[in-house]
């Protein structure tokens, strides 16, 4: 402090206190107007980045991962297999599922089995959809259905009833009647995957059995018996 | 005192107070929903139309929660400062004159408080009372962080109510110059400001006469010294280190729980209020503004005064929010900095700046 007070201190000149005066005002001038056009964006809604939640849902992205679901082949039949592929893929451990043989005279899937005990650990899942691509028929795959609270460990266990999609490609959920399970997600999503030749009856050869929605699988429809005759008579004449 | 008058002074007192809490209610809200557009939010929403009961919701919330008290309390002080934090608050306001005054049956009644003929003096009084409040409750809470708070609030009131005091000299100098004699009573230096600058420079007549006679364009450093000085003065950011959450917690309220938060809470945005009233009665003219007596119908007339008393008041408070959202909080040496080694030395400087203008037009050059 004693040096102040030497002869040899001199005040800063006034027009240094002035720059300085003028430079704060500026700077807080300059941050006074970045809150106030944030304010006026936000009234006019350009800026406005919250949505009302419950009431607005904002999109999602087209591959979200949300809740699974086992799909349905368009004539009703289901396209798990009960390979267990799913459940070994899982690296979360969190699928069970049992196969069985499908009936003959009723079956449930196209395959020889079918899933008879599906169920996913939804408190144990990591949602990777590495089960998604593990499944050799596309039968489970990822909804943007995200609104999975349940006020018990035994509600967060996804069963086979809770996965399963209607044949008009709902899911069943856990507030079906509320604004909150938004169904229409579905038609639009990976819901419904291409399919073909569903159930191996003749009337659905040559005919496109999916709905137009992107997905991983994007092959064409399977072809006629009398096509795939004449391409395995034309690679044994080749060979 | 005869009857009429008693219910005169009921009314006025009444009709203030009541004035002051609806506006509080109204500027809880009135904040978190500006904060929340400035941070491209929608603010509370939900209780009443845009969320405009949200602070009664909040307020009844208080209410019926437990006020603990902890065992290390200094008891008498800790149930004290919140009292001693609310009443200051609405003493300050009732200075504050907040329409034009009417007569009701031959009766005068002013829409004011109170007129004390010390009002300035007053309203400093008791806003280094207020500041009791805190250290009280800092201290009386037993525990560190309300005292750090506490400290904190006892240095920033000091340093900053002398740059608040001398702004308001000048001011009260210059008022003094605009009519007969100086005064310290806020209903004559709003009276003083009615009008024009054309009244007072003939010669400039066909542009000042749309510039009205406020103290903020002659006493415009003053102006700025005394806003600044005042955020600081009712702990408001970017100078809330009293409660800076961050660092201490909430500062000197962490003990405080229930209603006797919720009065602090009360007294923090009344005090928003009625400084902001002091500043617009001080600079920008109170409640005068152009009534058009006898164009509108009378009622608009007498009405018109309060609206712009109010309208006035409101920008600034906006610029208290404003400033909030802005502003990050300064740090402790720089708050101590900006208080003792600017604003300090910048209104003594304005003082004298201000005292030779006003000796020079009063008494002429030294030389003549």
């Amino acid at each position: 402090m004693a040096d102040r007070f030497d002869a040899g201190y001199q005040f800063p000149p006034i027009r240094t206190t002035l720059e300085l005066v003028v430079g704060v005002l500026t700077e807080l001038l300059k941050g006074l107007r970045v809150t106030g056009r944030t304010m006026i964006g936000t009234i006019t809604g350009s800026e406005l980045v919250t949505t009302r939640y419950p009431s607005e849902m904002r999109e999602k992205p087209q591959r979200f991962h949300g809740r699974h679901v086992l799909n349905r082949y368009p004539d009703g039949m289901e396209k798990c297999i009960g390979c267990e592929l799913c459940a070994g893929a899982c690296p979360a451990k969190c699928i069970y599922v049992r196969g069985q043989d499908n009936d003959p005279e009723n079956p449930t899937s196209p395959g020889e089995r079918f899933g008879f005990v599906y169920e996913i650990n939804m408190l144990r899942c990591i949602f990777c959809a590495l089960c998604v691509e593990a499944c050799p028929t596309e039968a489970i795959t990822m909804t943007s259905l995200f609104e999975m609270s349940s006020t018990n460990r035994e509600d967060a266990i996804y069963t086979r009833e809770t996965l399963l999609m209607d044949p008009v490609g709902k899911v069943p959920h856990m507030f079906p009647e509320d604004e909150l399970a938004d169904l229409g997600e579905l038609d639009t999503a990976d819901g419904w995957l291409k399919a073909t030749s569903p159930s191996g009856v003749a009337a659905y050869e040559g005919v496109e059995m999916w709905r137009g929605t992107p997905g991983p699988a994007n092959w064409d429809p399977e072809p006629s018996q009398d096509v795939r005759d004449e391409r395995t008579s034309e690679e044994d004449a080749d060979g | 005192m005869s009857w009429p008058e008693f219910w005169i002074v009921v009314l006025r007192v009444v009709l203030t107070f009541g004035l002051l809490l609806v506006v509080t209610i109204l500027n809880v809200w009135a904040e978190r929903k500006i904060l929340a557009k400035m941070q491209s939010r929608i603010g509370p929403s939900r209780a009443g139309p845009y969320g405009i009961l949200q602070t009664l919701a909040d307020g009844m919330k208080l209410f019926f929660k437990e006020s603990i008290t902890p065992r290390k309390v200094e008891l008498g002080m800790y149930i004290l400062a919140p009292f001693l934090a609310v009443i200051p608050a609405f003493l300050i306001f009732m200075m504050v004159p907040w329409g034009r005054p009417f007569t009701i049956g031959g009766h005068e009644v002013a829409l004011q408080g109170t007129d004390l003929n010390v009002g300035l003096l007053f309203i400093l009084a008791m806003s280094s009372m207020a500041v009791y409040a805190v250290v009280l409750a800092g201290w009386s809470s037993g525990s560190k962080y309300p005292l750090i708070g506490g400290v904190r609030a006892t240095a920033q009131a000091i340093s900053y109510e002398a740059a608040m005091g001398l702004a308001m000299v000048a001011v009260v100098m210059f008022s003094a110059t605009q009519g007969d004699g100086g005064t310290l009573s806020l209903a004559e230096i709003v009276e003083r400001q009615s009008g024009t600058w054309g009244d007072l420079f003939p010669a400039l007549q066909p542009v000042l006469q749309f510039v009205p006679r406020w103290n903020v364009f002659p006493q415009i450093v003053a102006f700025v010294i005394f806003f600044i000085a005042i955020v600081a003065e009712t702990n408001r950011a970017p100078f809330d280190l009293v409660e800076a959450e961050q660092e201490i917690v909430g500062g000197f309220h962490t003990e405080y729980s229930g209603m006797r938060f919720a009065m602090f809470f009360l007294a923090e945005y009344i005090n928003i209020f009625s400084m902001s009233a002091i500043a617009a009665t001080l600079f920008l003219g109170g409640w005068t503004g152009p009534t058009f007596d006898g164009v509108l119908p009378g009622i608009v007339s007498a009405v018109l005064p309060t609206i712009y008393f109010l309208a006035k008041t409101y920008f600034l408070v906006f610029l208290f929010f404003w400033l909030r959202a802005t502003l990050p909080r300064l740090r402790y040496d720089q708050l101590m900095q900006l208080g003792w080694k600017r604003l300090i030395p910048g209104a003594l400087g304005w003082l004298i700046v201000s005292t030779l203008v006003i000796s020079f037009r009063q008494f002429g050059p030294p030389w003549s």
